[in-house]
Order: C-alpha cells, then structure tokens, then sequence
C-alpha cells in the first residue's frame, strides 16, 4: 500500500498553479478599479487559464503511480513534528487539479457574460480567484494542515460569495447559515484532525503528512480510527452538505449563478470526497465509519432527490440535486469504492456546471427570474443553451454513453456488488427521481408555452457567446467525460488503471458480466419510468403546469416544504440558540458583566467623595495643610533626638 | 552684646507672623509681603548663628537668599498682575478653579 518514496519526484512548477490565481486576486483587489471592469475579469480569466495550462503540463509529465511534490519552506518545526508549506500531485491530485482549474476557467470565462451588467464585477473576480487558490491549496497541500487551511478558504469565499449581492438581507442571511453550518461540520473535522495528530504523536510518529500517516496508521487502534474516521466524516457532511448537515447548500443559491456552479456544485462541495478519497487508508481500516458514511450517502441521495421534485425554483432544483449526487458520492466511499466515488465527482463537475451554467443563462435572459412556473418555451429562443440543457440533463439522468451513465452505473454496480443490496435499492429509486425531476425541469423551463411577463418576453435572447461557449464545452464533456470509465462489458475502463497508483488495485468484482449488465438494464427501465413519468405530467402540451401546484396531497406539501427542515432546525437549535443569546446579552451582561465593572468604577468614585472635600481649590487651605503638616514632622523629629 | 536667643526670639515672632499673613491674609501683595517676612526672619537668624559661632558662611546664605527673593519678588509680582488683569481680584479665595 504505501508509495516506495522513491518515486517522489520534486518539481518546482506546482506553486505556480496555486500562486497565479492569489496573484490575480491580490492585483484586482487593489488595482482592480483602476484597471476596469473588463480587464480586471480578462485577468482573473487567463490566470485560472494559467493554472489550468500547467496543470495539463503537470498531468501530461506525470507518471502512473508517482508523486511530483514541491516543498516550499517549512512551516513549523517543533521536536520531530515538522509541517511543510509544500504540495504535491498524484493521480487523485491531477483529476481534482484539472476539474477545478479546468471547469475553473470556463466558469471564469462565463462570468464575464454573467457579471459583465454588475457594479460588484471586480469584487467578484477577486472572490472567484480567491477560491480558486484556496480550493487548489485543499487538493495540492501534502499534508493534512495545508488541506484545513485550503478547507476553510473554501470556506470563507464561498460564504463571501453567496452574500455577494449583500444589499438583499436574505443572501447574507444564507450566507452566513452556510457559513454557520460549515463551522458546525469543521468542528468535528479539526478534532478529528487534531485526535488523529496526538493519537498517533502518542506513538512516537509526529506527522500530518500523508503519506507518512499512510504508513503508520496501522499503529493506531481500531476503535480510535472509526473515531477519527467519524469525526473526519462529520466535516465532510458540512462541506459536501450530506445529512444531517445539507440545509446550508440550497440557500447557497442565493449567489451568482456562476458561483453556484463552481462552488455548490463543480468544486467546493466535493472536497468531502477528495478529503475521505485523499484519507482512504485511514477509512479503509474504519467498517464502521464506512457503513456510516453509505447509509448517510444513500439516504441524502433519496432525501434530496424526493424534494428535487417538487421545487419550482431552477436553481433549488439543481441544489437538491447535487445534495443527492454528492449522496451518491458518498456512497461510493461508504462500499470502499473510492475510485467510483472520484469518478462521479469528475462526471458530475461537468453536467453539474452545465445544468447550473444553462440555468444562469435562462435566468440572465428572463432579467432574473428564476420561478419555472413562469417559464416555458424558451427552446425556440435560446438553442444553444436549450441543447447543451438537453446534454447534461441526459447526463445526468444516466442515459447510455452519457457521462452520468458511466459513473452513476459504476456506484450502482458497485453498490449492488458489494452487497449492499438496501442501499442499491434506495438509490436506483433515486436514479429513477433523477431522471424525473430533471425532464420535469427540462419540460417546464423549455417546452410548452411562454409563461413569462410580457416585460420577460420582450426581451428574451439567447446568451452572448461568451457565455454559451462554455456551455459547448461542458456539454461536450457531460457526454465524453464519462467514456474513461467504461465498464469492462464495453471498452474498458482506463480510470482505475489512472488511480491504481493511489488506491491500490479496484477491487475484485463479486459478479458476473450478465448480472452487471442485468443491473444496468434494470437502472435503465426505471430512469425510463421516471422520464416517462415526467413527460406525462410535464411534457405534453395539454399539461397545466401552474396548476400542478395544487395537487395538495400531504407527501406533495411535504417534498415542497422540504421536510420542513429548515424549521425543525430553526426550532431545535437555531431559537432556543438565539433564545440563550438573547438571555445572556439582555440579562447577563448588562447585569453581571457591566455590573462588575460599573460597581467596581462607583465604589472608587464612593470611596473617592469621602475625600473629595480636602480639595478645597483654596491656596491657603493647602499652606494651612502644608504647615501642619511640617509641624508635625519638625515634632516627630525633635521627639527623636 | 545682646545675647543670641534674642535675635532667635524676634526671629520667631516675625517668622510667625508672616506664616499667619500668609494663611489668613485676602490680598496677594500681602500674602506676596508676608512671604519676604518670612524669609527675613530666616536671614535674621542666619547672620545671628554667624555672628555667635564667628564663620561666615551664614552670611553668604543671606546673599543668596536675598538674591532668590529679589527675583521671587519680581516674578511674584508678574503673576500677580497678570491674574489681576484677568479676574479683577487679588483674593485667593475666588482663585478656586483647581479642584473636583
């Protein structure tokens, strides 16, 4: 399992694929203005395009089962603990390394388009170049530290991005809830860290490098991995909104649509995966967690997809989505089927960001509408962005040779194989909402009838081809992305070979050709169900869609109100908070904290009138103090001789 | 010869009086004047003690501190014009304005 060090090979280009955007962000965040709206976003573009150049470079020099690594400076250096400012890329590193400069720049170049109308441009660049470093300093760090500190970079931008239009009060509100939510699920992360430091400090080995952690865990004992394992698992729930932990992404919406597919879909919220994919020996050695880790997975996957839809919002109906793809992901891991689980994050950054791009190009041109309902038809207006949709939805839906079916099949697989025959189920229920919500989405914003003002319809347009460009290319890679990972039945998959390097072999398949293909079929007719079934209430032209609201049943208010979960959370620990808030801020520190300090303040004042008199401000009051108090002194010491 | 404690007698008396012009006097130029008493009654005792013990040193103390008073005197007085000037009184009982 662990890497011969002889294949480290030092290489000193990969600063720069984390500098170039820090540098672009520092210049636009000062020179920014001075530069212009246009330049500063053309220079945040070419920087992440810089990145993404060397990256390819990078990707293109490295062998299969090396490890470039560039090594800074040293950080800190206590004793034998040692942590280095340094990165390294293996293959797991160089997948999420292309998907986040590469899907990166398109999202930058899109921005352009997206942003071009908005007085807050140059501050969006310079957020978006932010994250960009950050997110390259979580999956080039080499060691666990660097990894936090580009985790909770993340972190921050994105809640600086979703309150980016901050004169609405309601974005920031979501951006601090995602803010909040994150904090929650990064406490358990940096103890899971820290206990994993010390535990293994306990036996001499002072590391958070991982591939020294990747030799050594075996020193540690089973029951305090499961309970690393878990602590590390319950900051991947925040960052990757898996239950219970998921509210905070589908405020997240609140931002710029751009930001929501780079951050909320493409990149940010898969750090949980790379972070348990990065962490695998450490899972490996944890059942526990992992039957944890699939059971959360696959009942995020079936929760978020039953409130996928109903939602009538084009955005919260990808949000949900990708809360239920992300449960996919995660079940990936849960099975041990690591390289699955980094195959579908790949996947799905592309038909992701797509959906999320074509939805920002719907919404730029209906002027910001982004309620279905009042959608419609927009096929014969927008092309373009109506067949890249068409492409990313069959993506995503798992049609065959499309990106999602090659990943999405191989969890499903994997799944099944592994015995997880409940989970399976579960999810290929979930397969069949996917393809259900997202033709229902596919129906309402493109088919039918305009629904939109008069006002929207006026000047409806297809997106500048700075933004529609993008979409091409992503589309393209929504179909081809996959194709890397066929199943053995078709050409093969070279995308276990790619990360055997780092995973160790794929694991042994427990089943037959037959029984993989059987299972497909299977995925197949129910994606079919859940399609036909959208048509059927969505699709054909007699269908009322604003009149499908009213079908009122209990489970419908139920999905559309989304578990009222918001507002058990609210109740539960958000007002009884605010509550304790509250209390402590009117009762307990006007009355002790204030209290102490202006009693200590009265009772000098007090002590102070006793005196105060003395001070006459009369000169001869104080020559009359002053001889006495001679007097008494000359005594003193006449009494002494 | 007139013996040496009464000069420190007389000494005393004009000392004591000018303490008590400076407690109880309402005028500056008095409190000022009772000030140079008091300092004469230290010279007087001073020239006493350096008549009786025959060094001269006590005599030298006297230059000085005629010398010190000449120019308390003149920066005395220039103080005192000048808070004239500005509060129309020479009673340091209406100067009170350094105090809680």
């Amino acid at each position: 399992m662990v890497t011969p060090a002889s294949s480290i090979v030092a290489y000193d280009l990969l600063r720069w694929i984390v500098l170039i955007p820090l540098l672009a962000s520092v210049i636009n965040l000062f020179w920014g203005r001075a530069l212009g709206k246009n330049s500063a976003g053309a220079l945040a573009s070419a920087a992440v395009g810089a990145s993404f150049a060397l990256a390819l470079y990078v990707f293109w020099q490295l062998p299969a089962t090396g490890i470039f690594r560039d090594l800074v400076y040293t950080w800190f250096e206590s004793g034998s603990f040692r942590v280095n400012l340094s990165f390294q890329v293996d293959a797991l590193t160089a997948v999420m390394l292309l998907v986040v400069t590469g899907i990166g720049f398109l999202i930058h170049v899109y921005s352009l388009g997206y942003m071009g109308h908005d007085d807050g441009m140059v501050r969006f660049f310079v957020y978006l170049n932010l994250f960009i470093f950050f997110m390259l300093l979580l999956v080039m760090g080499d060691n666990l530290l660097i990894l936090f500190v580009g985790w909770e970079g993340v972190g921050l931008c994105s809640y600086l991005l979703i309150g980016f239009w901050y004169h609405d009060h309601n974005n920031t509100i979501a951006g601090n809830k995602a803010f909040i939510v994150n904090r929650i699920g990064d406490f358990g992360f940096l103890l899971g860290i820290l206990l994993l430091v010390t535990e293994l400090g306990r036996q001499g080995i002072w590391t958070l490098d991982f591939l020294e952690l990747q030799g050594h865990v075996q020193m540690l004992s089973p029951a305090i991995i499961s309970l690393i394992t878990f602590l590390l698992f319950v900051g991947a729930t925040g960052k990757s909104a898996q239950l219970p932990l998921f509210v905070w992404l589908p405020d997240a919406m609140a931002g710029p649509t751009p930001v929501s597919a780079l951050i909320h879909a493409a990149t940010m919220v898969t750090a949980g995966v790379y972070m348990t994919a990065r962490l695998h020996f450490l899972f490996a050695l944890a059942p526990s967690t992992l039957s944890v880790i699939a059971w959360i997975g696959a009942a995020t996957a079936f929760f978020a997809a039953t409130i996928a839809v109903t939602q009538n919002d084009i955005k919260k109906v990808l949000a949900y989505s990708t809360v239920s793809q992300l449960g996919y992901m995660f079940l990936a891991v849960g099975i041990g089927a690591f390289s699955a689980a980094i195959f579908h994050v790949f996947t799905h950054a592309f038909f992701k960001a797509c959906l999320f791009l074509g939805s920002g190009s719907v919404i730029h041109a209906l002027g910001g509408e982004q309620d279905m309902r009042k959608m419609g038809g927009l096929k014969a207006h927008m092309p373009r962005t109506y067949w890249t949709y068409v492409i990313a939805t069959l993506a995503i839906a798992g049609i065959p040779f499309t990106a999602g079916f090659f990943s999405k099949d191989l969890i499903l697989w994997q799944t099944f194989s592994h015995g997880a025959t409940l989970q399976w189920g579960i999810v290929l229920i979930t397969a069949g909402m996917t393809a259900f919500y997202m033709f229902r989405q596919l129906f309402m914003v493109f088919h039918g009838e305009c629904r939109a003002d008069a006002h929207a319809k006026a000047h409806l347009h297809e997106s500048p081809a700075v933004m529609t460009m993008p979409l091409v290319i992503l589309a393209i890679g929504s179909i081809f992305a996959g194709w890397l990972g066929a199943p053995e039945y078709l050409w093969g998959s070279r995308w276990d070979h790619w990360l055997a390097g780092v995973f160790g072999a794929a694991p042994a398949h427990h089943g037959s050709v037959s029984t993989e293909i059987m299972i497909t079929l299977i995925t197949l007719a129910v994606v079919a169900v859940g399609i036909g079934l959208a048509y059927a209430k969505y699709g054909r032209t007699d269908s009322k869609v604003g009149a499908s609201v009213d079908s009122g049943s209990i489970l419908y208010r139920l999905s559309l109100n989304k578990y009222y979960v918001d507002e058990i959370y609210d109740g539960v620990f958000v007002r009884p908070f605010t509550a304790c808030s509250q209390f402590f801020a009117q009762i307990i520190d006007p009355s002790v904290i204030d209290g102490a300090v202006n009693g200590i303040a009265a009772a000098t004042r007090g002590m102070s009138s006793i005196w105060v008199g003395l001070q006459t401000g009369n000169v001869q009051h104080y020559l009359a103090a002053f001889l006495v108090g001679t007097l008494a002194l000359l005594a003193y010491c006449l009494g002494q001789l | 010869m007139v013996p040496l404690h009464y000069y420190l007698i007389v000494s005393a008396i004009v000392f004591a009086i000018g303490v008590l012009g400076v407690l109880i006097r309402r005028n500056l130029i008095v409190i000022l004047m009772s000030i140079e008493l008091m300092l004469n009654a230290v010279n007087l005792t001073f020239i006493a003690f350096s008549r009786f013990l025959g060094s001269m040193e006590g005599q030298v103390v006297v230059f000085f501190v005629m010398a010190v008073a000449a120019a308390e005197a003149v920066i005395g007085l220039a103080i005192i014009i000048s808070v004239f000037r500005h509060r129309q009184t020479l009673d340091p009982q209406e100067m009170q304005l350094l105090k809680w």
